[in-house]
């Protein structure tokens, strides 16, 4: 399959900061790739040189074949776009602004019009159409942003954190569109700061921090990278962490992790299930209550810290060997 | 689609959109409409009441120099709007589709004639009833009425050079403010510049809205044989002089603001 979308050793400097040092990835085509990481690592500005936004200092893209730099007008006409801030006229309707953007891509009048209705309708904007978006809500704006990126049904769609603003049912749509278009064959690449929908939409992730991949590769490869399963158990207080923790380290095959906030001990085990009954045996002898066992497979978050130093969110942690 | 075929297209498409834009906005409907008609009455009104020109009113002697204020007031929406759309990231949307680059900077400004043609319309009609009339014939008058469109399309492109320049929109009021005044007031707008002291004279006499409002004065037939006749070279060939600084403007300011605009969005 021909890649839709290729970069390498791109290079963008802001002053001393180097946005992207060395960015590369490909993207075969009718795949949805995800571009994951923390604030300021650079995924917006991937996003900009890839859609002809901005010039890279160095190295160089192609996207449906087309260089970024050198055939950037040709490339246009093959990419829909939404960037990570809503780009939306305010003065104009929904309508008009879809209609505006259809005439853009030279759809014709008819066509924009129809295409811009059925796109409303498709993001749940009918009712709010013929409104000018200045009183639209911020996940509004959202959405006939994303609409906009689709006027064209381009073969290959860029959307920067496009669910960032979303209610969680506007969030669930839109991954059903995504899914309907790369069934269609549609290639996209997307920013995510949601590991969950990283994890359901995207074929293939790239993690990236300080402007470059750091790993790459399918969610379960990547949560493989960072170890097998856990043993998790929730305690009924505080009190009991340390010791609990001091107890389950002979069962454990790597560090025994404590989060106090959730008042949980996470063990990394070999052998799953007998590892878990063994667990809940020692803890009952030394009279620690659990609330909560199970046993987990890695999530992207611990994919995140293991590999960025830094949790996705905010959880503080402590290690105990 | 050839390439200039798509061009014009798509200005077409961005006039339409910041058509739509003004008739939306109030604060932008209000300098296209209200304001010339406020300008034509306080002028004729109050002030046409106080000062005598030789042989004829002063309501007369001064609406051409109403329609060129007009003119340098309003392009300043131009501008106004493109340090908006800069700043609303509407270009990023533009700069990823498939139009051609310079529709955005053409389709503003072409908005903009449709803008200007509605406030010398208003302004003129509000004007005949006021007691101005047009005394020329109407050759001349639509010669007048062109050379006043021409104008008005060349100084928008000189504001949207400088808000391409100063990108934000608090930036750009306030200096097109400061520097529309002394154009407009140091001019022959509203005074006999043959009457002002030394200095000022010659800066009036040499100040390109004063040689604007001169030709539209003599377009219009508005002079009078009673009036000094002003001695500076610019005022005594003011139409030829007029159209040869609007197309100046055009030549130097259309790719100005064509390099700026794709400096200004790439960034
Ligand atoms: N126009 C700019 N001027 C200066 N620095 C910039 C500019 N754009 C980006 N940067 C810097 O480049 C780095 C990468 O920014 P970028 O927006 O690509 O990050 P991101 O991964 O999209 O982050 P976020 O998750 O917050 O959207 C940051 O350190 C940022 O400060
Ligand atoms: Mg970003």
């Amino acid at each position: 399959m021909p890649d839709a979308i290729t970069a390498e050793g791109l290079v963008k400097k802001y002053g001393d900061v180097a946005a992207l040092d060395g960015m590369e990835l490909t993207v075969p085509e009718g795949t949805v790739f995800g571009l994951l990481g923390p604030n300021g690592a650079g995924k917006t500005t991937t996003v900009r040189i890839l859609t002809t936004l901005l010039r890279p200092d160095a190295g160089h893209a192609t996207v449906a074949g087309f260089d970024v730099v050198r055939d950037a007008g040709r490339l246009r006409a093959h990419i829909g776009v939404s960037g990570q801030y809503a780009a939306v006229d305010d003065h104009l309707t929904g309508a008009e602004n879809l209609e505006m953007v259809g005439r853009l891509y030279h759809l014709g009048a008819g066509r924009s019009r129809r295409r811009a209705r059925e796109l409303l309708e498709r993001f749940d904007l009918a009712e709010a159409a013929d409104r000018p978006v200045q009183g639209y809500s911020g996940g509004m704006r959202r959405r006939l942003d994303l609409a906009g990126a689709l006027v064209a049904a381009p073969p290959v769609l860029f959307l920067d954190e496009p669910t960032t603003g979303l209610d969680p049912r506007a969030r669930i749509g839109l991954w059903d569109v995504i899914a309907e278009l790369v069934a269609e064959g549609t290639t996209v690449l997307l920013t995510t700061q949601y590991l969950e929908e990283a994890d359901r939409l995207a074929d293939r992730i790239a993690v990236v921090d300080h402007g470059r991949v750091i790993a790459l590769g399918t969610a379960d490869e990547l949560k493989d990278r960072v170890g097998g399963e856990r043993v998790e158990l929730s305690l009924a207080d505080a009190a009991s962490l340390e010791g609990a923790a001091r107890t389950l380290a002979p069962l454990a095959a790597g560090d025994v992790r404590i989060d106090a906030a959730a008042l949980r001990v996470t063990i990394p085990v070999a052998d799953g299930v007998t590892a878990l009954t063994r667990a809940l045996g020692r803890l009952a002898t030394e009279r620690i209550t659990v609330r909560d066992a199970g046993l987990r497979r890695p999530t992207l978050d611990d994919v995140f810290l293991s590999l960025t130093g830094h949790q996705a969110d905010d959880k503080t942690e402590e290690t105990v060997r | 689609m050839n390439a200039l075929r798509l061009a014009v297209a798509d200005g077409m498409t961005i006039a339409r959109r910041n058509a739509l834009k003004i008739r939306r906005a109030p604060d932008l409907l209000g300098g296209v409409v209200m304001l010339p008609i406020v300008f034509v009455l306080l002028f004729t009104y109050v002030f046409g009441s106080m000062i005598d020109v030789p042989g004829m009113s002063y309501g007369e002697y001064l609406l051409p120099g109403i329609f060129v204020m007009t003119i340098v007031t309003s392009a300043q929406i131009t501008g106004y709007t493109l340090t908006q759309d800069l700043q609303k990231g509407v270009f990023d949307r533009f700069r990823t589709l498939p139009m051609s680059p310079s529709a955005v900077l053409t389709g503003q400004t072409v908005s903009d004639v449709i803008m200007n043609v509605t406030s010398i319309v208003t302004m003129a009609l509000v004007g005949l009833v006021a007691g101005w009339r047009i005394r020329s014939t109407p050759a001349e008058a639509a010669l007048g009425f062109l050379m006043l469109l021409l104008f008005a399309y060349a100084f928008s492109w000189v504001t949207a050079t400088v808000a391409l320049a100063l990108r934000t929109p608090e930036v750009f009021n306030n200096l097109a403010t400061i520097l529309s005044f002394p154009l407009v007031f140091l001019s022959n707008a509203f005074v006999d510049s043959t009457r002002l002291p030394g200095p000022l004279k010659a800066v009036a006499e040499w100040n390109p809205v004063s040689t604007l409002v001169q030709a539209a004065r003599e377009l219009f037939g508005n002079t009078s044989p009673a009036l000094p006749v002003p001695a500076a070279w610019p005022l005594r060939h003011a139409v030829p002089v007029s159209l040869l600084w609007s197309l100046l403007l055009l030549v130097v300011f259309v790719p100005l603001a064509t390099r700026l605009y794709n400096r200004a969005v790439s960034r």
